[in-house]
């Protein structure tokens, strides 16, 4: 079923003409994932969940809805605009699943399943608790306030029997609404407390709880003043810090997951009796004999046991050139099969593949890694026991000085009060809020939450070259000193071809016909009769050219008798590989170059490039050792790369970007992805991580001085819970109008919105 | 004063239904899908004619 037979709709993918559709993405793959293995049964209900790519508009919903609601037998669809997700409920049988992910790339959009078991709940329980947190810490602090306001300003003129009254409302309010809103600092101090450590989250409790109590016993004692609003107000202004750091979390959890999702794929296996099943990938056995289409990609490792083609093994080695395929070679997972049908036994389960032993590779990287303190709790660590002490010196000082000792303990818990880092909680997870947000909108997704800081720590970049710096596709070269006529009618024949260099023909001379009688012979080439002559595009030997005995890809067109004509191919760096690369050497970062390809290759793109650190021929563990030894050499090293032997130096690098046209384990180990042609995002990552480190440095900065302020007023004893106040919300709006300025700027480029995901 | 009395526990009882709401919103689901819930308001439901199925959906 083509687009234009579903009733009501014309145009391919997002309406908003925002994102390209599936269509225009994958050209020559043909990714219909049949989700059939992903398919939970429950009582005769039959449900799928499948992350979709693409959706940004209400136009996204009613088309995919309307669509998927339009196919027998579905009862109910919905899509989760905020997080790609469309599930389906279905009851009865008569529902091919493959028709569902055809239904979606016909209209435009890319789909991949998810897997119910594996997958962990997508309910966000945590977020709910955080939301359900701030909800009452808002109601008491607006309540309590209110309150609180009127004693201030009633001051001398208002009676005892008034201000109890009002106290007493406050306490009732506030003290149940602390204890249940404040569940989330105390649970993580009390944690750290019991590993010996103390984190931000001590002098939090301590002061919501001293607070309390100490204005719970100052009630009794009809005391003059009470803290009921200062304890919920910290509270609540924390608790947003908290959720949107949290949610920031969240989000960057799920973009991992739903790339990590276009992993999950299915393949299509041949049965005994030679029929063909769709099988996930983790079902896949030893012996078992797989089909690939062009466009498929090896699940597996395994041995070619039927026909011949050119394979995409970029991805793998990166190595650019295209590798030719036939019975009895090697073909690992990962590999893209190009021009023609294969069938390949499966050698290695998907634990076994040379994909897994990456994966394991990965792993050992990321717990380096996760060793990386954030800004925010290394700012804790000093600020805690300076806080701690302060606080004690204020209590034995008023009780060496003879203030009593109700006044030494009301003075220590204001020093506690004022200093607590209300604005500290907030300063880091408001600008990497802003920060990320506004990435996002450049194409640039943020995988992890302290990404932003390590990016911006970096002093060297080190650079993939094919697929990341290059296009990863040969491109034709010489067309320029082509004779007239001649790229036309190669092209005329390379149209019925799915040979990359015949692929390559095609991108460099755009549309047009077909040779009426031209035919492939596969591994020669393509022959037709061009205007009564006899046409031949392929190898040397066959249309009977001599091959020149330099290494570069080339292909020969002859036609009738003239002489042949000398087609040749490379790999092309990225238009704005040159003027990125220029960019971040002026951003004081030195650029080096990894690849496994050839020695000349690399060299020369290196030249073209101006960069003066390259190495060729390096394997994923030289790629590994090399990164160990620049980061032992003391740099912090940003790793930007796309295949799948770049996967272990990403992961172990301080920081890494991936391309969206990158391997799938690639964009699960890199910390950014970005998701445009071209390298252009790499230097508005660094640009804004730059800036959002620099504002979370003022943020500090703002509230340390704000504490020199606040603390000898509330050691020599002049702090009111009105000054606490006002101190208080005062420097958490300060800081978080500060991380807003971040959203300001030049505006993202033009390219932002050309979205490619998977490859 | 006494006018306090009555004041004050109605502020509360509104503030009171004000948090109830929220987390009643919040348990409906009401914050899971905030993008598309401010997209799906620019949808013609009433357009839409198709199955049954389709007619039986009420967002």
């Amino acid at each position: 079923m083509r687009s234009d037979q579903v009733p009501g709709i014309e145009m391919l993918g997002c309406p908003s003409g925002l994102e390209p559709s599936a269509d225009s993405i994958n050209q020559d793959h043909s990714d219909i994932i049949d989700p059939t293995p992903y398919i939970s049964r429950r009582d005769g209900t039959y449900t799928l969940e499948l992350a979709v790519f693409g959706a940004k508009c209400a136009g996204c919903i009613s088309k995919i809805e309307t669509a998927m609601i339009a196919l027998d037998g579905i009862d109910n669809a919905r899509l989760n605009l905020s997080t790609g997700r469309l599930s389906l409920k279905w009851h009865s049988t008569i529902l091919a699943p493959i028709e569902i992910t055809r239904t979606l790339h016909d209209i435009g959009y890319r789909a991949a399943p998810f897997d119910p078991a594996a997958g962990e709940s997508d309910h966000d329980a945590e977020g709910r608790r955080l939301l359900r947190a701030l909800g009452v810490a808002g109601f008491a602090t607006a309540n309590v306030m209110l309150l609180s306001v009127s004693v201030w300003a009633g001051g001398g003129e208002m009676g005892e029997g008034a201000r109890g009254l009002m106290h007493w409302a406050s306490a009732i309010i506030a003290v149940p609404a602390a204890l249940y809103a404040g569940r989330p600092f105390f649970a993580s101090a009390w944690n750290a407390l019991k590993n010996r450590q103390a984190n931000m989250d001590v002098p939090i409790s301590l002061a919501v709880v001293l607070a309390l109590s100490l204005s719970v016993y100052e009630f009794f004692a009809g005391g003059e003043h009470a803290y009921f609003d200062a304890a919920v107000m910290l509270l609540f202004f924390l608790l947003i810090g908290r959720y949107l750091d949290h949610r920031l979390r969240w989000r960057a959890r799920a973009a991992a997951r739903d790339l990590m999702s276009m992993q999950t794929i299915t393949s299509r296996r041949i049965r005994n009796d030679d029929t063909i099943e769709s099988v996930a990938v983790r079902d896949i056995k030893v012996g078992d004999r797989l089909l690939l289409s062009p466009g498929d990609k090896a699940p597996v490792d395994g041995m070619i046991i039927n026909g011949s083609s050119y394979a995409d093994v970029s991805l793998v080695t990166g190595e650019s050139a295209p590798r030719k395929l036939s019975i009895n070679d090697q073909i690992h997972a990962g590999v893209i099969n190009k021009s023609d049908q294969l069938t390949m036994r499966a050698t290695a389960s998907v634990e076994n593949s040379l994909i897994a032993d990456l994966m394991r590779l990965i792993e050992a990287g990321e717990q380096s890694r996760s060793r990386y303190i954030r800004l925010a709790d290394r700012a804790a660590a000093l600020y805690v026991p300076v806080v701690h002490s302060l606080a004690f010196l204020t209590l034995t000082g008023w009780l060496i000085a003879g203030g009593g000792v109700r006044l030494a303990i009301m003075n220590a818990v204001a020093v506690l009060i004022i200093t607590c880092p209300c604005a500290l909680g907030l300063a880091a997870p408001a600008v990497q809020v802003v920060a990320t947000g506004r990435l996002f909108k450049s194409g640039i997704l943020v995988k992890s939450g302290d990404a932003l800081e390590r990016l911006a720590e970096a002093t060297k970049i080190v650079f993939d070259k094919t697929g990341t710096l290059t296009i990863g596709r040969p491109q034709l070269k010489n067309r320029s000193a082509l004779p007239a006529d001649s790229l036309d009618i190669a092209a005329s024949l390379a149209r019925i071809s799915r040979h990359p260099l015949s692929r390559a023909i095609v991108d460099a001379s755009g549309a047009g016909t077909i040779a009426a009688d031209a035919v492939e012979f596969a591994g020669l080439g393509i022959e037709a009769s061009i205007n009564g002559q006899r046409a031949r595009l392929g190898s040397a030997e066959w249309v009977g050219a001599t091959k020149s005995d330099d290494t570069k890809l080339e292909s020969w067109l002859k036609i009738g008798n003239t002489d042949p004509v000398r087609l040749i191919f490379e790999d092309m760096p990225h238009k704005d590989a040159a003027s990125v690369i220029a960019a971040l050497k002026n951003d004081g970062l030195s650029v080096e170059l990894l690849s496994g390809d050839r020695e000349d290759v690399v060299r020369q793109t290196a030249e073209q490039l101006q960069v003066s650190d390259y190495s060729a021929s390096v394997s994923p563990q030289d790629k590994s050792a090399k990164l160990q030894e620049l980061t032992d050499s003391g740099f912090k090293v940003a790793m930007v790369g796309d295949g799948l032997n770049d996967t272990p130096s990403l992961a172990l690098a301080h920081v890494s970007l991936s391309p969206g046209s990158a391997a799938d384990a690639s964009q699960a180990a890199a910390d950014f992805v970005y998701l445009s042609e071209g390298v252009g995002p790499i230097v508005e990552a660094v640009t804004v991580s730059r800036k959002a480190r620099k504002r979370v440095l003022e943020n500090f900065a703002f509230a340390a001085f704000y504490n020199a302020c606040a603390i000898p007023l509330a050691v020599f004893g002049f702090v009111t819970p009105l000054i606490a106040a006002l101190a208080m919300s005062g420097s958490s709006m300060i800081v978080t109008l500060n991380a807003l300025r971040l959203s300001k700027g030049p505006a993202p480029n033009d390219n932002s919105f050309k979205i490619r995901l998977g490859d | 004063m006494t006018g306090l009395l009555y004041l004050i526990p109605i502020a509360l009882l509104l503030g009171v239904l004000g948090l109830v709401a929220f987390l009643w919103a919040l348990r409906e689901g009401q914050y899971d899908d905030p993008e598309g819930a401010a997209a799906r308001i620019l949808m013609d439901d009433d357009i839409a004619k198709g199955s049954d199925a389709e007619n039986k959906r009420r967002y």
